[in-house]
């Protein structure tokens, strides 16, 4: 499990306040891109009526993941802890492939880049990166 | 065989049109050393990259970053033969510079992240399907003549 340095959990949190009040815009886009760009990931959402970009299941679902991401950098100090109970929703019910929480988080810095270019600096952009890794892994804890 | 709708095409040919080589060539690359450090291990001779400040003033990242897009541009000109027309860079890649072929696709998305930047909201959905499309048939191309 890779570790945080102070500097990057401080990148994190400062960059995840510059970008909150646009979080929902964030998550509507990059879910959108998923499903777009990675078409396969549609599998996990036959149960919608409605799977188009702009759509209501899209918008709400997007709004629900970055409530998930800032209720991870809120605990970034010990993500398996603070994100036990998604964990276990993800292994036990809906057991999402691992392999599609990195095709999430590479569209979720895709938004990012896109929404702020000036603020997304490389550094940036490595802290957000080994993040998003740490995130999907507590996310996997419960997995097997 | 791969088969490009006109969609595609015209997407994949937009962003060419917008592309500024110096920028994204820089960005792309350097970002790249910077996120995934393991892949400094190919770039032995290129002096200083030890951190992001360094990587992004040195003078040969920037300048390999521009050959990387220049590849790009001859993909995109040969769209429907980029099998054939990479295999020679592929085993460039494979039997001189001996690049584990994984890397291609963390480049690949460097790029992208950079496109994206400078593209802004014209970097829609559809447009970075195509752009996906497309840069996951160069990687697999460039990785074809391994063994």
């Amino acid at each position: 499990m890779t570790n945080l340095s102070v500097k990057e959990k401080d990148l994190v949190r400062s960059f995840f306040t510059q970008v909150s009040g646009k979080l929902d815009e964030i998550g509507h886009q990059a879910l959108s891109r998923m499903l777009t760009v990675y078409p396969q990931t549609k599998t996990y959402f036959s149960h919608w009526k409605d799977l188009t970009p702009g759509s209501e299941p899209v918008r709400k679902h997007g709004k629900t993941i970055m409530e998930g991401v800032k209720e991870a950098v809120n605990t970034i100090d010990d993500l398996p802890a603070g994100l036990v109970n998604l964990s276990e929703l993800h292994a036990y019910t809906l057991r999402v492939d691992p392999s599609n929480f990195k095709i999430l988080s590479h569209c979720i810095l895709v938004v990012l880049s896109m929404m702020f270019p000036g603020d997304f600096t490389p550094e940036v952009h490595v802290a957000m990166d080994k993040f998003l890794t740490n995130v999907a892994l507590a996310l996997s804890e419960k997995y097997r | 065989m791969v088969v490009w709708t006109d969609a595609e095409r015209a997407a994949i040919t937009g962003v060419f049109k917008k592309l500024d080589y110096d920028f994204v060539g820089l960005n792309a690359l350097g970002r790249c050393l910077i996120v995934y450090p393991w892949t400094r291990r190919y770039f032995a001779t290129f002096g200083n990259l030890f951190n992001a400040d360094s990587i992004m003033g040195n003078a040969k990242v920037a300048a390999h970053g521009k050959v990387v897009l220049t590849g790009l541009e001859t993909a995109m000109k040969n769209m429907d033969n980029i099998k054939n027309s990479f295999a020679p860079l592929s085993a460039l890649h494979s039997e001189k510079l001996h690049v584990d072929p994984d890397n291609f696709g963390l480049l690949a998305d460097c790029i992208t992240i950079v496109v994206a930047a400078q593209m802004g909201s014209a970097f829609t959905a559809d447009v970075q399907a195509a752009w996906q499309k497309f840069l996951a048939v160069v990687v697999s191309a460039l990785g074809r003549q391994y063994h």
